[in-house]
């Protein structure tokens, strides 16, 4: 600029700030993000003063990504609209899916019940009362081959959410498509297969972190060799945020867990660029829209420079992070349920704004049950609208360049690279899981969140604000009967039916693979073939590996 | 790497504050005065590992000054009861988000009333559907908090159900 016009901005801002400063109608109160960052009340070009417009924004499918990993955006793709579904039987399920497919959407996401993830099997006394809850059982491979029913696997996408017992569930996965005739090379699809995020905020874990990384690194390095276009996995702040975390922890912690994998592997005696570009994310959107289009934006370009400059990754797409999104589900309230349709759009529209390659937008009563099927519509329709009604998806990251966003996107890099220093200074990531670290900052945020709301602080619309006080119920699905009788005589069935010999045979591989500290991929195929089901093999890698406990902390 | 064989540490669950073991587990303890601090079992049944709900109410239950010990996750009904006798507590609060509540809550209560401490509040944080409070109530469960529910509303009620029982429990 020059020096004229230079004087005349200043001037002009200076002005500003004395206007703004004196007014009678500004709030007294310090504006702060959902996860209490401070929000300035304008951004001005001195936000960036520092920034390089090339190496630090640069363009679409330029590194480091700020602006998204496809230089075309949505106009080459819109994303993947991918709604999570799972309850009762696999038949159930399986009915779900093909009306979802019906209705346009252009993904599977499987939730898997209570049981099946934390690898027990129907009729085990821990799985009483969960079984088909929370979405649906699947303890044998015939189960899997019911969910995929007349779904064909090499052509539809399909996301796993599991972690601990993932080899498992993969290879239940695997066999079907063996059944289907599909060459594993035509996979696509996703398993989540983060089992740090486990014992960092979700807590389904069965054995201690060491044993349960190496079966992570299993699936990663089976998928470099066998099924080359399988995300390996997806690495979640998810789940992390869900948990109370803020915006800047749930980025930190994630991208921790990211780079712990990526040592894990180098570790294993892969080379990075052999499995990095299959590593890929797992967000939350939740209701600060610019905090959250800022995290996505940051999340990018950490990945891109740690992955580049850290690893030296040669292969761009290893720089490359590439995200699904959830819609907040703690955001939503028991309270007045329709006004989350609400909520969860804009959520959406912050995560396509900040670029996300799939999304799921939560359904309005999620607080209240599983969603009935009107409910999973409304929120695949708010996808819709957003894709095909609204014109956001024509322009590529319309808010680069903001000087508030591009700021706010320094910031929150600034903040995880903080939250790095300190975690490997804790020794890493297992080391500060085994100290309570990331469990404690997570309380603390969330009974944070919580104080806030008790004092009124912080809106909620219904909640401690507008609150209506007649109840007007909405209609909630009902499971009627429950599976697990069903579930139970199902497996009673398949053990009397297949061959002792061959099942006994094929633990005892997988037993064998495990103290000899091979890949189990593998044996684990073998055994889901002869029947062996999800609890039998956990079992026995429960006696090899031990179980882990947790020391509470609040 | 080296995986080698870990032995499951027994995890011991939280507490607010210490107190000498001695006073705990008794039997035949004496009725607590009316004054003395609200002891409250927060505790996870069941499989599913959100527990963010359960840590934020025990955090807000001590500031409260209340004495809470939490149980960590994943507990049998055993388990909670157990603990619940060991840490001898006024309150037993179940925090519930599977779905499975219709199966391990009837089967706490009964087990807490088996070995003679019906007397125990038992009340529910979480998702349960509407439709299943009656029935919840009907087996024991003094009440039940779903989501969004203000801090002071289960403070002031467990303050007052806690004091309704130790009067009617014969104390000052």
């Amino acid at each position: 600029m020059p020096e004229d016009d230079r004087d005349r901005f200043e001037a002009a801002r200076r002005a500003w700030e004395e206007t703004y400063r004196s007014s009678q109608r500004r709030r007294e109160e310090e504006c702060t993000t959902t996860s209490g960052a401070p929000v300035p009340p304008l951004g001005t070009p001195a936000d960036v003063a520092g920034t390089d417009l090339t190496k630090d924004i640069g363009f679409p499918g330029q590194f480091p990504f700020t602006r998204g990993i496809h230089a075309t955006g949505y106009r080459g793709r819109l994303w993947t609209m991918r709604q999570f579904a799972g309850f009762g039987t696999a038949r159930d399920t399986n009915k779900r899916y093909l009306y979802l497919l019906e209705h346009g959407q252009t993904g599977l996401s499987v939730a898997f019940d209570m049981p099946t993830l934390m690898g027990y099997d129907p009729g085990h006394a821990r799985s009483e009362g969960e079984v088909g809850r929370c979405g649906v059982s699947v303890a044998c491979l015939e189960d899997m081959e019911t969910l995929f029913r007349e779904i064909p696997l090499g052509e539809v996408s399909v996301s796993m959410t599991i972690n601990c017992t993932a080899p498992i569930i993969f290879a239940f996965f695997l066999a079907v498509a063996e059944k289907q005739g599909v060459p594993f090379a035509k996979l696509r699809g996703t398993l989540q297969n983060d089992i740090l995020k486990e014992y960092i905020a979700q807590k389904e874990w069965i054995f201690p972190p060491r044993p349960s990384l190496k079966l992570v690194l299993d699936i990663v390095e089976y998928c470099t060799r066998s099924v080359p276009q399988w995300n390996s996995i997806s690495i979640s702040g998810y789940h992390i945020r869900e948990a109370g975390s803020t915006a800047l922890q749930e980025l930190a912690f994630t991208l921790a867990d990211g780079f712990a994998y990526v040592d894990e592997g180098l570790a294993r005696g892969m080379t990075v660029d052999d499995f990095a570009p299959r590593l890929s994310y797992f967000w939350n959107s939740h209701n600060d829209f610019f905090e959250e289009i800022a995290k996505f934006r940051a999340a990018r370009r950490i990945w891109a420079r740690h992955l580049r400059d850290r690893y030296a990754a040669k292969d761009p797409r290893s720089w490359m992070c590439r995200f699904h999104t959830q819609t907040a589900g703690c955001s939503l309230t028991a309270q007045q349920p329709e006004v989350n349709i609400v909520r969860t759009a804009y959520q959406a529209l912050a995560a396509v704004l900040g670029g996300t390659q799939s999304l799921h937008t939560n359904s309005m009563d999620e607080t209240l049950a599983l969603p009935t099927e009107k409910a999973v519509t409304i929120a695949l329709r708010t996808q819709q609208v957003l894709a095909h009604e609204t014109g956001v998806a024509n322009t590529v990251d319309p808010f680069g360049g903001s000087w508030f966003v591009e700021r706010f996107t320094d910031d929150m890099e600034r903040g995880a690279e903080d939250y790095f220093g300190k975690i490997a200074a804790l020794g890493g990531v297992v080391p500060a899981i085994e100290k309570g670290f990331f469990q404690r900052e997570i309380a603390a945020a969330a009974s944070r969140y919580q104080q806030e709301t008790d004092r009124g602080d912080r809106v909620i619309v219904g909640v401690n604000r507008y609150q209506q006080h007649e109840a007007r119920p909405i209609e909630i699905m009902k499971i009627d009967r429950t599976p697990e009788k069903e579930q139970r005589e199902h497996l009673a069935k398949i053990r009397r039916r297949r061959d002792a010999g061959r099942w006994k045979g094929s633990l005892e591989a997988v037993r064998d693979a495990a103290r000899r500290n091979v890949n189990l991929m593998p044996s684990l195929l073998d055994a889901v073939k002869a029947d062996a089901t999800l609890g039998e093999i956990v079992d026995v890698l429960r006696a090899e590996y031990g179980e882990y406990r947790e020391a509470p902390v609040f | 790497m080296a995986v080698k064989k870990a032995v499951a540490r027994k995890a011991k669950p939280a507490r607010s504050r210490r107190r000498s073991p001695a006073s705990s587990a008794s039997p035949a303890r004496p009725p607590r005065s009316a004054e003395a601090p609200i002891r409250v079992l927060v505790a996870k049944p069941g499989l599913d590992g959100h527990d963010r709900g359960a840590k934020v109410v025990a955090a807000a239950l001590r500031d409260a000054g209340f004495e809470v010990v939490y149980s960590g996750l994943h507990q049998t009904p055993e388990q909670v009861v157990e603990a619940a006798l060991q840490e001898d507590v006024d309150v037993v609060g179940l925090s519930m988000h599977s779905g499975a509540h219709m199966t391990l809550v009837p089967r706490i209560v009964k087990l807490l009333r088996d070995r003679g401490a019906g007397d125990k509040v038992v009340v529910i944080g979480g998702i349960v559907p509407e439709e299943d409070v009656p029935a919840l109530k009907a087996e024991g469960v003094a009440e039940i908090f779903g989501p969004g529910t203000p801090t002071a509303a289960f403070v002031s009620f467990l303050r007052e159900a806690v004091r309704e029982r130790r009067e009617a429990g014969g104390s000052a």
